[in-house]
């Protein structure tokens, strides 16, 4: 787990606050973690933070990804997340609070009930996206589950959404590749770089 | 030119782990705790060093002190309350020093993210006498490990490292250094006047104790890691930890003084760096465990007035508390369903619990993946203290309501917690002729922190095969007449036992043995998909009774009623909605057992 840090020759002051969210097993860990070593080998200074333990059972799960020349806090502020990417329908309403006029929303459209929901206690909101393009935000919506099961690998969901964000970062498509290729098992290798890709290629087709 | 330095993005865990490797550590010993278990984890992957998970963490330090005494650099490593079960070695060993460098982590969790309390360790180190370094981020997590060792064979004393949530499970850039050998000769050496504590040899001991501590305070003035960042002295910040971070981030233009070590404080800096600011706070989460030391230095500062006593700090607070700025939301919060943790689909405690909501029993439970039968629908669990805390408590109940409570109390435990402190709360059921009904629930794993193997699933933490503890007879053993191993997804089985046992006034212990469905092996297994039969379907609701997320509701519409589905991908075909549905509606899918899930 060892990556070259190339030197940032350009002197921006480029950062950015990344917002992981969705359910317990969903990969979101994983996720976080290429993304980070991605912005490292582009000369990022990185922090990531995320909670073990108990909330993993199928519980809400949210990850921080900071990076910037130099980065102090791992927690990122209330209305300061520049992406939020959720990989579930439903989480990308939880975190309104994080979000700013700035932010932008990459979804999963999955939908993973809650026990309340599925028991049949609560019912699950409609209208998600809709209320999140209401508040004025820039929303992508992706069905990364129909995606993965494309691909052949309903697990490679993360990968998907790795490939949306990418789109949005100061990183090169390469440094990617290069972390998928190390990080993740050989044999999920293939369809992991295949789910990235196509994650890569959507965004344009949504604006 | 290009650099090509090496660089890691580690969690501040990993980075302790790599802080031993590098410091050559020989001896690692640790049971798995929320923030804590990803050292020893990390730090079994290096070649050289032992690593085990042992039965409890007093257990742990007597581990290391041990390989300590034989002169190896050794670790143990586990959670804020895991250390109050350490805690008997560790005060003691304040008094015998060390010979081999002696490193106590602690990973406190101040959100109470996956713990039951939020105690303050920083307090372990008064109390105890022994030094306390406090890294903030993934680099000096490693750097301040190899310093403890360093300080450790210096002084003579073991190390306390703490972190918290926040340093343990934050991922920073890390720099792989060099290898360092200690220089101290490993082997028997018998030196009885530091390590037998009779009350002869303590109280010499105690007196080096105080010697070595006021060594300690001289040395904390010129220690490299307690570090000035000058600034505007308007305003003069004293911090440790990950608050540290916060303070830097939200205000980028006070003064300083980071302490790398929070126990002995460096008096005469501290004085120093006061007496050039205006004014002085105090930036510190949980206990005003810096704020009381400084304010007995007779030094001003402000500290709890303004900063909360609990739950983590994050920037905007402390911008708030010192420049009274709270930053206007953009958009508030919605009312949408919770998303609480669950057990898993297929989970071996699931029928258990239902059953014993059905019998309305009183549940002295404990602390694992089980204690989430607490919540909706199962609603099964009535107490939840401390590790072993069920057998114990469950037995106090019953001596303080005498006849009349039996049959109305049973005590959950799991394996490793039995291992960890059920036992000996089972011998005193015994020994004091108790009559307590002691269900462990047997699931072959350490689940809730991430599946470490356990003394009764019979794999090392190298996940080499070893001796696998016999619950059953350990109990008959113990003294336990009535013993028995149940399947839990027979539900009914289960249900005639805890029945029959709960009747007895004579102690009895039922194991229900079954594996997570997270285990590997369990993963790779074929299984059956379970679906219902829409036509058949009355829609009793009884089989969303167990709460298993694989079976979902849908409700009726005008006419139509209510029926429940299973979701095929989550269904993990444990059975136990096939008997509940008393309209046979729940089957096995055809080719059911075809569709092997895929890992
Ligand atoms: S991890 Fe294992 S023990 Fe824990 S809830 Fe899931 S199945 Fe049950
Ligand atoms: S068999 Fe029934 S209870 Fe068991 S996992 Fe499948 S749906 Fe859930």
């Amino acid at each position: 787990m060892v990556v070259k840090r190339r030197k940032r020759t350009d002197s921006s002051d480029e950062k950015g606050n990344i917002l992981f969210c969705g359910v317990g097993g969903q990969g979101i860990l994983l996720a976080s973690e290429v993304v980070g070593y991605a912005l490292i080998q582009n000369g990022f200074d990185v922090k990531k933070s995320e909670v073990h333990g108990m909330a993993q059972r199928g519980g809400s799960v949210e990850a921080f990804l900071r990076f910037g020349k130099k980065v102090y806090s791992p927690l990122i502020e209330p209305t300061t997340v520049d992406i939020q990417v959720s990989f579930e329908l439903l989480e990308s309403l939880r975190y309104l609070p994080m979000l700013g006029k700035q932010s932008r929303i990459i979804v999963n459209t999955q939908k993973i009930p809650p026990l309340s929901v599925s028991t049949g206690i609560e019912t699950y909101p409609d209208g998600i996206i809709e209320r999140l393009k209401g508040f004025g935000l820039e929303v992508y919506p992706i069905d990364a589950f129909q995606i993965s099961k494309e691909i052949g690998e309903v697990r490679t969901v993360n990968m998907v959404l790795v490939g949306a964000l990418s789109n949005f970062l100061p990183v090169d498509e390469d440094a990617f590749l290069d972390v998928i290729k190390w990080r993740v098992p050989e044999r999920f290798r293939e369809v992991n770089l295949e789910a990235f890709k196509r994650g890569r290629g959507l965004i344009d087709n949504i604006k | 030119m290009k650099k090509s330095s090496k660089y890691l993005l580690l969690s501040g865990n990993e980075a302790i782990a790599l802080g031993a490797f590098e410091a050559s550590v020989k001896v690692a010993s640790a049971y798995p705790g929320t923030p804590s278990t990803e050292i020893l984890e990390a730090l079994s992957q290096y070649e050289g060093v032992y690593t085990e998970w042992a039965p409890n963490e007093k257990v742990a330090m007597e581990v290391a002190l041990g390989a300590s005494f034989a002169g190896v650099r050794a670790m143990v490593s586990m959670k804020h309350v895991g250390l109050n079960v350490a805690s008997d070695p560790l005060f003691t060993a304040a008094y015998t020093g060390v010979r081999g460098g002696l490193v106590v982590v602690t990973a406190d969790d101040p959100e109470m993210h996956s713990s039951q309390n939020a105690q303050d360790n920083r307090n372990y180190s008064i109390a105890s006498k022994i030094p306390m370094l406090e890294p903030s981020d993934s680099h000096e997590a490693k750097e301040f490990t190899k310093i403890a060792f360093r300080l450790s064979e210096r002084f003579d004393t073991p190390v306390l490292l703490r972190t918290t949530t926040r340093v343990s499970h934050v991922s920073g850039i890390v720099r792989k250094g060099k290898i360092e050998e200690s220089r101290v000769e490993p082997g028997i050496v018998k030196i009885p006047e530091k390590f037998v504590m009779l009350p002869v040899n303590a109280r010499k001991r105690r007196v080096e104790l105080h010697r070595r501590l006021q060594k300690l305070r001289k040395y904390a003035e010129r220690f490299p890691e307690n570090r000035l960042f000058w600034a505007n002295p308007e305003i003069g910040v004293i911090t440790s930890g990950v608050s540290y971070l916060y303070v830097r981030e939200a205000l980028p233009e006070v003064s300083v003084l980071k302490l790398g070590m929070v126990y002995p404080l460096p008096e005469r800096l501290i004085k120093d760096f006061a007496s050039k600011v205006k004014r002085l706070y105090v930036v510190e989460e949980l206990d005003p465990f810096l704020e009381l030391q400084i304010k007995a230095m007779g030094v001003e500062c402000i500290g709890k007035e303004v900063i909360p006593e609990y739950g983590e700090l994050n920037p905007e607070l402390v911008r708030a508390a010192i420049v009274g700025k709270k930053k206007r939301r953009v958009f508030s919060s919605v009312d949408i369903p919770r998303r609480p943790p669950v057990m898993c689909p297929g989970c071996p405690h699931r029928g258990l619990f239902y059953v014993l909501s059905k019998l309305k029993v009183f549940v002295s439970g404990d602390i694992g993946c089980y204690t989430l039968a607490a919540s909706r629908p199962l609603s099964a669990m009535d107490t939840c203290v401390c590790m072993g805390a069920s057998v114990g408590g469950a037995h106090g109940m019953e001596k303080a309501l005498g006849e009349d409570s039996l049959g109305k109390i049973v005590a959950v435990i799991g394996d490793s917690t039995f291992v960890h402190s059920g036992i000996t709360g089972l011998i005193d059921i015994v020994y004091n002729k108790g009559f307590s009904t002691v269900i462990i629930l047997d699931n072959r794993t350490t689940a809730m922190t991430g599946h470490q193997p356990n003394p009764a699933s019979g794999i090392t933490v190298k996940g080499e095969k070893t001796e696998e503890i016999d619950l059953e007879a350990l109990c008959k053993a113990i003294g336990v007449k009535h013993v028995y191993t149940v399947n839990p997804h027979d539900i009914n089985t289960t249900k005639k036992i805890i029945e029959k046992e709960l009747k007895r006034s004579a102690p009895s212990v039922i194991i229900t043995k079954y594996p997570c469905v997270l285990l590997p092996e369990e993963r790779r297994k074929k299984k059956p998909i379970y679906m219902v039969i829409s036509e058949k379907c009355k829609g009793c609701r009884i089989c969303l009774k167990i709460g298993c997320p694989a079976i979902h509701w849908t409700a009726g519409k005008g006419k139509r009623k209510g029926k429940a589905r299973i979701d095929a991908i989550l269904c993990n075909g444990c059975g136990e909605c096939e008997l509940l549905c008393k309209f046979n509606a729940i089957v096995i899918e055809e080719n059911g057992g075809e569709k092997k899930k895929k890992n």
